[in-house]
């Protein structure tokens, strides 16, 4: 039934692994030691035999398999070729490090039935696996809604708060949304042939006004699941709802599942997609990943900083996804491959960095009980460890050198700087504005990451009870390693991770990124006169010229310390609430892109024996599109209940109207 | 690829640059000075407040973290490596292979984020401050950089700085339109990137409205003479930077020992120039409020949009 090739069948017997690890969740549901000591570290056993499966597969011809399973005359259709092996080694190198994590974060988990979490959490893995290699429209939407509801009922874990509820409600409504929409596509995409297998798909030619419904139909669908603007509302309350291991699993990795969708879609089963198609998707993008960023600065919730900080990246990528696009409507093959890999290879970066920080909020979590910025503060010196692995990942999702994260934006911008060929004279001034917004988006991510570190472990405890606080476990520290040394391996031999990619865009695109990667030392895309870059020997330099100076200072001088109090500046009073708070290190965000915000600001008066100040920085587009909608939807159902009487001989007279109707029309 | 003079050239330009920056902080105080019709402090007067810096104790505060003593090394490290980048003197660089344009703003970024750590470090009012407005400043300051960098990238058609001044100094002279706007964006931005007025006052410690020293008032010692020392490096890389985009000539070509050693006092004569200019812009220009920052940034961004925007639609 299979052909030779990728280790299909591998992938899933992972899955399946995952189900059943689930599944024994539920012998010994109260037991914290059955499921911490033996159901997690095997699921993390799991993540790494997926990563080691999928990292094999990349350069194996593509192998499909069709499963004795589904409807009858609709069996599940398998299919592992590069694109999805590149998506499952994320899923498997990430999830596992959340795994070990998840050892000891779960151990001190309270009021969760732990063995229904064990349960929902390896169905969500193994759910986002199958996505990956589904290979119809039948068995992709089964494994997309599965995906969907274990990630909903890990959301409302704690579900005795009203608004982790209302998360969990607004989450699970644009889910289904986005499915609805991403059905539809698939319907479109079958051409009325009946045949949902992306086999048949593929070997369709779609008419342009077709192959357009499907692609902006998919944008919508994938869009909703990727937290696109305006489609975005979900995002920021959910995945700060979920445990913190749930929250680094949907936006490291869940959110790429949408990408992967889309990327599967164009580039796959429409096969050429229209040049504007680009213009919408890099658009789209740039508007979500400066707004995304902008309302990170002004959060005062440090998971919800992260979350909106998901929402930039994944703005990123869908700008390189767009850019990829319109390089390959123009037929410039190399170039859409250079942009692809960028877009692919930051995926992959901010699944790592991303659930590196997801996860130290939650030791941090864990140590002070407290989510709110304005309430941490000096925790390098209570939890070092988790400090220092915050600080690699703040880094790169800085997008500083020789960090992970400056190389895929390194590699962005190089997209950018090729597109003054572009056979299209409005699209070439439209270039600059979208490289500025880029720029701008990045450096306003250093801003929001240094509010991120600064306030939460630099600086004096802002609570007396901070002071107490202990550092990370054995296991929690072993997952932030395992993601701190990803962060630091992609970003210094970026080459290595890129060669991976060879296949995808050759694929894809018809074209490899062969001179892209020179050697493993250079990234060098289409030619080294152009552009170069060697995060290692720049780190090198850097380290060495850090290391002279340190050691020179010592030889020349001395280096002796003393230890005394802060300089008060002449104020003998000061304490740690005099620091800056949260809000305090928005506010110039807040001042210089206040058109973004709708602000709410309360001042007391000056007479005021009983101070208070409150101010809010919401979301508009909540009250431009959200509200509406949902007060047409209450009109609507209002409407509704007008029929509804309560007394039965008003049904019959409806029953007998219907009838009369039916039998005087159709007859 | 990578030859022995191209490193000798490489480690001449470092090393100059590491001791040459303190004298270009001192001539333009002293050229400062001369237009305020003050007596001049010697020339090599940074010199010796380095050193007395150095032989000085540092006073570290109770809670001062590894952060915070290993920032100014950090910092001064990323500013050595971002001043070995910008070519000075020839362009037979090595490094300029593994670091291009991005990764030189990148490396000014990565000294930005450690030196607001730092001020954050100890948590008194104004080390916070102090960071809060040095990233405020930054996050516009560092896309009009970057936007002025892509404009001489996409006429040289590479973002590496040695392809840009070899296009710009040794090829058929050509007066671009697009260089013009981004000559005035990267002024604006240097500026600001600087600490000088009008974004900031070098000579303050008033509080209301400093923002460099505000980060950098618990360190003591040598911790601060390497801050201060990397302060003269960017200001040295910053004013190379702007020698490389807008006055290229006489930056020599390859490996040519004799070009090299032309070049030098050349350079010498235009940072003299240069720093006598930085005089007279801060002589000329009064402090602003820092509510004004964003705008005058912001109109630096906008700037260096239009230089891209000028150069795509006039100079293909």
């Amino acid at each position: 039934m299979t052909m030779s090739g990728a280790p299909v069948h591998e992938v899933l017997g992972v899955a399946c692994a995952w189900l059943l690890i689930g599944a024994l969740g539920l012998l010994r549901p109260a037991s914290v030691d059955w499921t911490t000591r033996f159901l997690y570290p095997a699921g993390a056993v799991a993540g790494l035999a997926l990563a080691a499966i999928a990292l094999s597969a990349i350069f194996q011809p593509a192998a499909s398999v069709v499963l004795p399973l589904g409807l009858p005359d609709l069996p599940f259709h398998v299919r592992l070729d590069a694109l999805s092996a590149f998506f499952l080694l994320l899923l498997g190198a990430v999830s596992a490090g959340v795994s070990i994590y998840a050892c000891g974060y779960f151990r001190q988990a309270q009021g969760t039935s732990l063995g229904l979490v064990c349960l929902y959490f390896h169905v969500f893995l193994a759910s986002m696996a199958l996505v990956m290699v589904a290979d119809d429209a039948y068995f992709f939407m089964v494994s997309w809604e599965t995906m969907a509801l274990s990630s909903f009922f890990l959301v409302t874990v704690d579900h005795d708060h009203a608004e982790i509820r209302k998360a969990g409600y607004l989450y699970l409504l644009i889910a289904h949304l986005g499915a609805i929409a991403i059905l539809l596509c698939f319907g479109a995409l079958q051409a009325g042939t009946g045949d949902y297998t992306f086999e048949h798909m593929r070997a369709l030619q779609p008419s342009a006004s077709w192959a357009t419904a499907a692609f902006l139909l998919a944008l919508v669908g994938f869009g909703a699941k990727a937290g696109i603007v305006p489609l975005h509302v979900w995002l920021p309350e959910a995945h700060p709802a979920a445990p913190s291991p749930v929250s680094a699993l949907l936006s490291g990795v869940m959110l790429k599942t949408a990408i992967y969708g889309l990327i599967r879609v164009t580039f796959d089963l429409i096969g050429s997609p229209l040049w504007w198609w680009g213009v919408l998707a890099l658009a789209l993008g740039l508007v979500s990943a400066l707004g995304g960023i902008v309302f990170a600065a002004v959060q005062i919730d440090m998971k919800r900083l992260l979350a909106y900080s998901s929402i930039e990246n994944i703005g990123l990528i869908f700008a390189g996804l767009g850019l990829t696009i319109i390089f390959h409507g123009f037929g410039m093959g190399a170039l859409a491959a250079l942009a692809l890999t960028a877009t692919l290879f930051h995926c992959l970066n901010h699944a790592v960095y991303k659930s590196l920080l997801f996860l130290c909020t939650g030791s941090v979590l864990h140590a002070t009980r407290e989510r709110s910025l304005g309430r941490l503060g000096g925790l390098i010196r209570r939890m070092p460890w988790v400090a220092w692995c915050a600080l690699i990942g703040t880094i790169a999702i800085a997008g500083l050198p020789p960090s992970n994260g400056f190389a895929s934006e390194w590699l962005l911008l190089q997209a950018f700087l090729f597109t003054p060929g572009l056979p299209h004279g409005y699209l070439n001034m439209l270039v600059p504005v979208a490289a500025a917004s880029v720029a701008l988006t990045a450096a306003l991510s250093g801003y929001v990451m240094v509010k991120f570190f600064g306030v939460v472990f630099l600086g004096q405890h802002r609570e007396a009870r901070l002071a107490e606080a202990q550092e990370a476990g054995v296991w929690e520290r072993t997952g932030l390693a395992w993601l701190a040394a990803a962060c630091i391996f992609l970003g210094l031999v970026p080459a290595t991770a890129i060669g991976l990619l060879g296949p995808i865009t050759r694929a894809l695109t018809g074209h490899g990124i062969g001179n892209l990667a020179q050697g493993w030392l250079f990234l060098a895309p289409i030619n080294a006169e152009r552009a170069s870059y060697s995060p290692l020997l720049v780190f090198a330099v850097t380290s060495l010229l850090v290391a002279v100076a340190w050691l020179a200072v010592r030889a020349f001088y001395h280096g002796r310390a003393c230890r005394a109090a802060a300089w008060g500046c002449g104020f003998p009073d000061q304490n740690a609430r005099m620091q800056d708070t949260a809000e305090g290190f928005g506010q110039p965000v807040r001042h210089v892109f206040e058109p973004f915000f709708r602000l709410e600001q309360h001042e007391p008066a000056p007479d005021d024996a009983n101070p208070r100040f409150s101010s809010s920085a919401e979301d508009r587009l909540w009250y431009w599109i959200y509200l509406p909608i949902a007060r047409a939807v209450a009109y609507l159902t209002a409407l509704v209940t007008l029929l509804q009487r309560g007394r039965i001989s008003v049904y019959l007279a409806y029953s007998f109207v219907t009838l009369l109707a039916l039998l005087l029309f159709i007859r | 690829m990578i030859s022995l003079s191209g490193v000798a050239a490489q480690f001449t330009e470092l090393a100059l640059a590491v001791l040459l920056a303190p004298l270009l902080t001192g001539w333009v105080n002293k050229c400062r000075a001369w237009l305020q019709n003050r007596s001049a402090p010697p020339l090599l007067q940074p010199y010796r407040a380095l050193n007395k810096l150095f032989q000085k104790e540092v006073v570290l505060a109770h809670n001062a973290s590894p952060l915070f003593r290993g920032a100014p090394y950090l910092i001064f490290g990323c500013l050595c490596a971002a001043a070995a980048i910008v070519p000075t003197l020839g362009t037979d660089l090595p490094l300029n292979a593994a670091a291009d344009a991005i990764a030189l703003v990148g490396l000014l970024a990565l000294a930005r984020m450690f030196i607001a750590l730092a001020g954050m470090d100890i948590g008194t009012a104004f080390g916070t401050l102090g960071a809060r407005r040095e990233m405020l400043v930054g996050f516009l300051a560092e896309p009009a950089l970057l936007m002025v960098l892509f404009t001489a990238s996409l006429i040289s058609s590479s973002t590496s700085l040695t392809t840009i001044v070899d296009t710009l100094a040794h090829r058929e002279f050509v007066i671009y339109p697009s260089m013009a706007f981004a000559g005035v964006a990267f002024t604006m931005v240097s500026l600001a990137e600087n600490a000088r007025i009008p974004v900031d006052n070098p000579a303050t410690h008033l509080e209301l409205t400093m923002i460099h020293e505000a980060m950098v008032l618990e360190y003591s010692g040598r911790h601060l003479a390497m801050i201060e020392w990397a302060a003269s490096l960017k200001l040295f890389v910053y004013s190379c930077l702007g020698l490389v985009l807008f006055f290229p000539f006489g930056i020599a070509g390859g490996s040519d020992w004799l070009g090299i050693v032309l070049a030098l006092p050349a350079l010498l004569a235009k940072l003299a120039a240069g720093g006598a200019a930085l005089a007279l812009i801060e002589m000329l220009l009064a402090k602003m409020r820092i509510f004004r920052a964003p705008e005058f940034l912001g109109t630096a961004f906008l700037l260096a949009v239009l230089a891209m925007l000028v150069h795509v639609l006039l100079e293909r």
